[in-house]
């Protein structure tokens, strides 16, 4: 850590900065500006003083469904409207009298392979249909859950169902741990916790969706070009925030909170530009290749495989060239790496591109096989997923990352078979993250010594 | 005109709502916290949701308001206990991972369908299952909007508001005139504000007096929580006031100088004998606990709901903590008034005046959202002391 | 205090008559020492730090520890405070102040016996003032237990004596007139005496300087040593590391050298530079030079002295 004096320094810097955020917001709006008109957003109903809202979702944030017909009927079981959901799955009412309605979606109208989750008790309706109290003012949320009609199937062999979860968890894990590895080396080379990383993953999912599904580009070439965009983020972003402020002094702490902010803004600006929706970065359908028990899409295969080949790039770039010698040795101590010769604003830099570059390949693959499409708070949603990993495997150890991401992708897929309930997944890999501090806080493959 | 009368009733509406106020309790513990202690809690909307399930889960098995209070508080305690004891002698970053995974886990966790006969799962706690407990308690009597000649809705009708609306202009001069006069000695009231004794009570009375103004300028209807209008808004911003009251007791004291002296380096205060440890924890917990008491006064006009105190509503409270000014003692207040009512003010005025061909009105609202995104960031580059905050503190590294 | 065994060390003859008894050889006995210590070791990955096999520090002298730089000084002292854990803990590492063991003892509770240390780069809170950095420093505060804090009355009158005991030292060291700047605002040599003051408010046995004369300046010199002197006189044991040789054998009764970790010789100031072990351990950094020769040690090379001194902070840390 520096000592020097920060005070001294010129403020026109961080005026320099300012302007290069700003043109950096602007970039990004201009980026991703084509994909407004494409995207169709959804029936919206804003509540007010006289009316109130009912929506909800068919199937689940992740996986939609779309074209179901849901109707609405009041107290007396009368029909009070219909609407058909859109590709986001999301339908909404407007009532203008607050009380007890009933949700219904037309079985008929689901998928084959679909059918209704039938409701909990407590909401559970005539007909299966699902109980909501409406207040004029506000907008009651519900959800209708969907399940696969062989799953009955499935639940036959809890063998193969775990068999088949941990070639997940391996998908998600590898996916996660390109991600995590570009954060573990931002921490270590500037000791930053970048909250807006979870973001660099939506972009990467974003501009693979303006890139593929908007303007129609090749699948393959649109990987490619996502991550060089996503990486030249990462570089300007460097150049334009974080070296200014690296050079201003601001602390640590404060330098994280500046990614808050931006974390916040870039959400919103996601929002602001592609809508609230799920957005396909493709619009067809994979086919699903048979290895064994196992039943992956062949795209979750060359996905893993473009993982597996990029991470073993990244290890040998920081074990057998210089560079990497030089970033580790920046990470270990960078006031005596820039003693001996090291430039080091200069590896940083070349860390924030990178970084950037392996979030944004991730978001597409991520966007590609997991989530199936992407929505503006995706990241969000695996962004404490990849601090647990970096966390589990010793803050700022690259391979620490990459072992922590496994783990938490075979946690998170692993946890649903052996019997977590819904989202209680992501909440089992954050457990296990806690408890595993309380025993070894330097993490699986940290140094023990200097922590604390 | 009328369209900026209403923006302007919007946003003071928003600004003295009872919500806000619960946050502002909240981030009054966020500054024990982050602000004199130092600890990067991001799980302070963990700490609300404690509370406010904590409240209404106790008053729905018709338990007494006093009982649910105290369990509300207890469940932070608990808490705080949890995710201290494993970090606390850790690196600062661990308390922030720790904190944020801890506080998303309680989400989860709320939004579970299996515990829905307690959470209400993903819909919540509805307000008319637990608020009737609190309003029981009302010794407004009947008129539920009414207090004396003056109503909830309309505070006594045109002729009091034009009075309190001149008055409330000359008084916020005064105040800022005689602030700006006691720290710079220019400005028409510096003579007066050279007396550190007028100085002081005569600001503190004039925000009183500003406080209340404002209530009768800007009357709040809240027609559909079915809360009582002046019993809520008293009880809030009572214990704003009282928590306020409480920290600047405590921040004054040996006690909060040694927070400050952890807060600036922990291995100083450990070679003069201080067990840093203790007096992190006692932070934690004690700011842990204005949490969950913010959490409670947050759901007193709405539903207790997960998904409404998550990672959000911890980083909007990082946002008003340091516009107002960190390590202060009335920065969280301001911040936190002035960050709800400025969100409200950009998206109505959006609104109003951006036509829609530019931006929905959807759009506007998204477009408050990252006006505060980037606002936090040029906050922390330009202006990291905030409001209050004494530019010379800033200008020493930790 | 008073030593009747050993007489009053406030004169010179006494304790030069003491120092005369003790063998010059590493880890010597000494008549009455204040902190014992046995084989500690540190290793850092497979790097040894610290292997220090006994010490022993006598009571009422002001004891010089020197050697070069990575020898292991600031290891050393964070180890014996509670900074850092020696990696032979339960391996017969043990060490004892004032007759209390304090093997397994953390860096407060150290402090709290009396064993009061500074730092080699100096830990001023910054963003306190003066007086506040003073006031921490004192001791068994009522004010500081939560349960009482708010209740002005319990503490008020404690609070006073302590200003005023701040105030007096503050005057001693000249600082007086800063007492409600902000500490970040005071110059680095500054910042070392104000630390050096705030470590005598918790009214130490022992006082451990590390470097306390680094970036003071000269005219200063003069009277810190003074006032390090009248510590020693008023009864007080002073172990501190100085590279300024000049001040190690004016003030010093008694020295210590280390290198590579190890303690290599023992014995009085003027006698001490001499010895070939120490000769031995000097020579790889500067070839063909009196080891008196002071222009020497102070000109090293800033950024040399700087990057080791953060390397030391880092492992420091740990």
């Amino acid at each position: 850590m520096s000592t020097t004096p920060t005070w001294a320094r010129p403020r026109a810097r961080g005026v320099t900065g300012l302007m290069a955020l700003l043109s950096l917001l602007a970039g990004l709006l201009l980026l991703a500006a084509p994909t407004a008109s494409a995207s169709t957003t959804s029936t919206l109903c804003m509540p007010s003083d006289e009316t109130g809202c009912i929506s909800g979702t068919i199937g689940s944030r992740v996986d939609p469904v779309a074209g179901v017909t849901v109707t609405l009927l009041d107290e007396n079981e009368a029909e009070v409207g219909s609407v058909t959901t859109g590709d986001d799955g999301k339908f909404s009412f407007s009532v203008d009298a607050a009380g007890t309605y009933y949700v219904l979606a037309d079985p008929e109208s689901l998928p084959d392979d679909r059918e209704v989750l039938p409701p909990a008790d407590d909401v559970a309706g005539p007909d299966d249909s699902t109980t909501v109290d409406a207040t004029l003012g506000g907008t009651s949320a519900i959800v209708i859950n969907v399940r696969s009609v062989d799953y009955q199937a499935g639940e036959a062999s809890l063998g193969t169902q775990l068999i088949q979860a941990s070639a997940q968890g391996l998908r998600l894990g590898l996916l996660l741990a390109l991600a995590s590895i570009g954060l573990s080396l931002i921490y270590g080379t500037t000791g930053l916790s970048n909250f807006a990383h979870a973001e660099q993953v939506t972009l990467g999912g974003m501009v693979g969706y303006g890139l593929c599904n908007v303007l129609g580009m090749n699948l393959w070439l649109g990987i490619v070009l996502t991550t060089l965009i996503c990486a030249l983020t990462g570089y300007a972003q460097d150049r334009v925030l974080w070296t200014p402020l690296r050079r201003r002094g601001l602390g640590l702490t404060q330098m994280m909170i500046v990614t808050i902010g931006l974390s916040l803004a870039a959400q919103y600006v996601f929002q602001f530009i592609v809508g609230g929706s799920t957005e396909k970065v493709v619009v067809e359908n994979f086919s699903n290749v048979e290895i064994g028990p196992v039943s992956l899409t062949w795209l979750s295969l060359v996905a893993m495989g473009i993982s597996l080949v990029v991470i073993g790039l990244v290890g040998f770039v920081l074990l057998r060239t210089r560079v990497g010698q030089a970033t580790r040795a920046v990470s270990d101590n960078p006031a005596l790496a820039a003693a001996s010769g090291i430039d080091v604003d200069k590896i940083v830099r070349g860390v924030w591109t990178a970084a950037a570059g392996l979030a944004g390949l991730g978001g597409i693959l991520y966007a590609l096989t997991v989530s199936n499409g992407i929505r503006w708070d995706t990241g969000m949603q695996i962004l404490l997923l990849l601090f647990a990993a970096v966390t589990l495997g010793g803050l700022g150890t690259a391979f620490g990352a990459f072992v922590g991401s496994i783990i938490i992708g075979l946690v998170v897929e692993l946890a649903g078979p052996l019997g977590a309930p819904g989202d209680l997944k992501y909440a089992i890999a954050l457990v296990i993250l806690i408890l595993l501090l309380l025993v070894r806080p330097q993490g699986l493959l940290g140094r023990a010594g200097r922590v604390g | 005109m009328d369209q900026f009368l209403s923006i302007l009733q919007a946003t003071v509406e928003e600004g003295i709502a009872p919500t806000t106020a619960g946050v502002a309790i909240a981030v009054i513990g966020l500054n024990i916290h982050f602000g004199f202690t130092g600890l990067l809690n991001i799980g302070q909307a963990g700490f609300m949701l404690l509370g406010a399930y904590g409240m209404a889960i106790t008053l729905t098995q018709g338990l007494p308001m006093l009982v649910a209070v105290l369990v509300g508080l207890g469940a932070a305690v608990l808490f705080a206990f949890l995710m201290g004891a494993p970090t606390l002698k850790l690196r600062g970053d661990y308390l922030a991972i720790v904190t944020i995974s801890a506080a998303e886990i309680l989400r989860y966790f709320g939004r579970l369908a299996a515990l829905e006969p307690w959470t209400g799962g993903a819909q919540g706690i509805f307000g008319k299952n637990f608020q009737p407990a609190f309003i029981e308690l009302s010794f407004f009597g009947g008129g539920r909007f009414d207090l004396l000649p003056f109503s909830y809705r309309d505070a006594g009708g045109t002729p009091v508001r034009v009075i309190s609306l001149l008055l409330l202009v000359v008084v916020i001069a005064a105040l800022v005139m005689l602030l700006t006069g006691a720290r710079t000695s220019k400005g028409p009231l510096a003579g007066l504000a050279s007396n550190r004794a007028v100085a002081r009570w005569g600001s503190i009375g004039l925000g009183v007096l500003t406080f209340l103004l404002v209530f009768f300028t800007f009357p709040v209807s809240l027609p559909r929580t079915g809360t009582n209008g002046w019993w809520v808004r008293g009880v809030a911003w009572g214990l704003v006031a009282l928590c306020l009251l409480f920290v600047w007791l405590l921040v004054r004291s040996p006690w909060g100088r040694a927070l400050k002296g952890v807060r600036e380096d922990e291995e100083a205060m450990r070679s003069l004998g201080k067990n840093v440890f203790v007096i992190k924890m006692q932070a934690l917990v004690l700011g842990g606990m204005l949490g969950a008491l913010g959490g409670m006064v947050y759901v007193l006009t709405s539903t207790v709901q997960a998904d409404a105190m998550g990672r959000s509503l911890t980083f909007f409270a990082y946002t008003a903590l340091l516009l107002g000014g960190a390590a202060t003692i009335f920065g969280p207040v301001l911040g936190t008034v002035l960050f709800y009512s400025a969100r409200i003010l950009i998206r109505n005025a959006a609104n109003a005046y951006v036509p829609d061909g530019w931006m929905s009105t959807q759009q506007t609202d998204q477009f408050s959202y990252i006006v505060v995104g980037v606002g936090l960031m040029l906050l922390v580059i330009f202006r990291p002391q905030g409001i209050l905050g004494d530019k010379r503190e800033l200008r020493f590294n930790v | 205090m008073s030593e009747t065994t050993i007489g009053n060390l406030a004169d010179p003859a006494a304790r030069k008559a003491l120092t005369d008894g003790v063998e010059r050889t590493p880890g010597s006995a000494k008549p009455d020492p204040i902190l014992k210590v046995d084989t500690i070791v540190r290793q850092f990955g497979g790097v040894t730090a610290v292997n220090v096999d006994h010490l022993e520090v006598q009571k009422g002298l002001i004891t010089a520890l020197i050697g070069p730089n990575g020898a292991g000084k600031t290891t050393f002292f964070n180890l014996i405070t509670g900074f850092d854990r020696p990696t032979s803990a339960g391996k017969g590492a043990h060490w004892a102040f004032d007759g209390r063991t304090l093997d397994k003892t953390g860096a407060s509770a150290v402090a709290k016996s009396g064993m009061v240390r500074t730092f080699q780069l100096t830990k001023s809170l910054n963003r306190m003032t003066v007086m506040d950095n003073m006031m921490l420093g004192a001791q068994d505060q009522t004010g500081e237990k939560l349960g009482l804090s708010w209740l002005k009355p319990t503490w008020a009158k404690q609070e006073k004596e302590i200003a005023e005991k701040a105030e007096g030292l503050l005057e001693r060291f000249k600082l007086l007139a800063k007492k409600d700047d902000y500490a970040g605002s005071l110059s680095g040599g500054q910042r070392k005496l104000l630390e050096m003051a705030r470590a005598l408010m918790t009214d130490p046995k022992m006082i451990m300087l590390d470097e306390p004369m680094a970036g003071v300046n000269p005219a200063l010199t003069q009277s810190l040593l003074g006032h390090i002197q009248s510590l020693r006189d008023e009864g007080m044991t002073v172990l501190f590391v100085e590279h300024d040789m000049h001040v190690v054998r004016h003030i010093s009764d008694w020295v210590v050298v280390m290198a590579e970790g190890q303690v290599v010789a023992e014995g009085p100031a003027d006698t001490v530079m001499s010895d070939p072990a120490v000769v031995d351990a000097y020579l790889g950094a500067h070839h063909d030079t009196d080891l008196g020769d002071d222009s020497l040690l102070e000109d090293d090379d800033p950024m040399e002295k700087q990057i080791e001194a953060e390397v030391e902070a880092e492992e420091g840390k740990a």
